[in-house]
């Protein structure tokens, strides 16, 4: 993923409402009328979460009978995920190593006094 | 205990959060002693040598990461502010990009008979702090954990169902 779809996808998950919208589309697909009950949020107000959602590649749109149901799309979340838990990985595989030395430090320490 | 990462769209900063149950003047030690900084620094597939490290307001640093194919790669700095077991104050700047800077301060603070270690770094651009984050990844580190961890618990729901 390049850094300017990194950008779109993270400015995406910004809202609280729309990373609470994936979390219900984990569970399945939806329609606009599904995801205004839980939110408490109107229509159009949801139909514009779901316009920035799709243009980040974060869900897709399809038609049922009359009913247009929104799928949630894994992998740019996926993607921006591990974009920053290597980064996470890297700090806390050297402060697993930096515990075993600070606990030898402070054994050292008391041993002096 | 894990570290946390905040990292906030269109912001050129990176907050990092990390309990340890050690005090604080042991985990400033570990920061400001070549022999104990390069036990610990770094993944274990890069070995990290302190070339240099002058802790005092003004004072170099340098440290290199070497890969299993004898790849290095060189970061330094300086100091900002004499370092104290509170606070430390000092810029980065990776050797294949000279001019190209960041600014990292690392507090500790007491907590419960251990210390919260927080790490503030401020790049220069957000283009900057994506490009520098990105590159952790591609110097074939792996991510092992999800950080919108409900979210992302809920997809590894669905992906295995």
């Amino acid at each position: 993923m390049d850094v300017d779809q990194l950008n779109v996808v993270f400015s995406a998950l910004a809202d609280p409402t729309r990373r609470a919208i994936l979390a219900r589309l984990a569970q399945g697909d939806a329609t606009v009328a599904d995801l205004c009950v839980p939110f408490a949020v109107s229509q159009p107000a949801i139909s514009r979460h779901l316009k920035v959602l799709e243009r980040a590649g974060l869900i897709s749109r399809r038609r049922r009978a009359t009913a247009r149901l929104s799928h949630l799309e894994a992998e740019p979340l996926r993607e921006a995920t591990s974009w920053l838990a290597s980064y996470r990985d890297y700090w806390e595989s050297s402060y697993r190593r930096l515990d075993g030395l600070a606990a030898a430090l402070e054994a050292d320490e008391r041993h002096d006094d | 205990m894990t570290t946390e990462i905040i990292a906030e769209p269109g912001v050129p900063q990176i907050i990092l959060l990390r309990e340890f149950d050690a005090s604080p003047a042991v985990l400033f030690r570990a920061h400001v002693e070549p022999e104990l900084l390069a036990q610990w620094l770094g993944p274990e597939s890069l070995a990290t040598t302190v070339d240099e490290l002058d802790p005092r307001h003004g004072g170099q640093w340098r440290y290199t990461q070497t890969d299993s194919r004898g790849v290095g790669h060189s970061f330094h700095g300086l100091f900002h502010g004499d370092p104290t077991p509170e606070r430390i104050v000092q810029t980065y700047e990776f050797q294949d990009q000279p001019g190209r800077v960041y600014l990292n301060t690392t507090t500790f603070q007491p907590r419960g008979g251990g210390t919260l270690l927080r790490q503030n770094t401020v790049f220069q651009s957000v283009e900057d702090r994506d490009g520098y984050v990105a590159a952790g990844m591609e110097r074939g580190l792996r991510a092992s954990m999800a950080i919108l961890d409900a979210l992302v618990t809920k997809l590894r729901t669905e992906q295995g169902g």
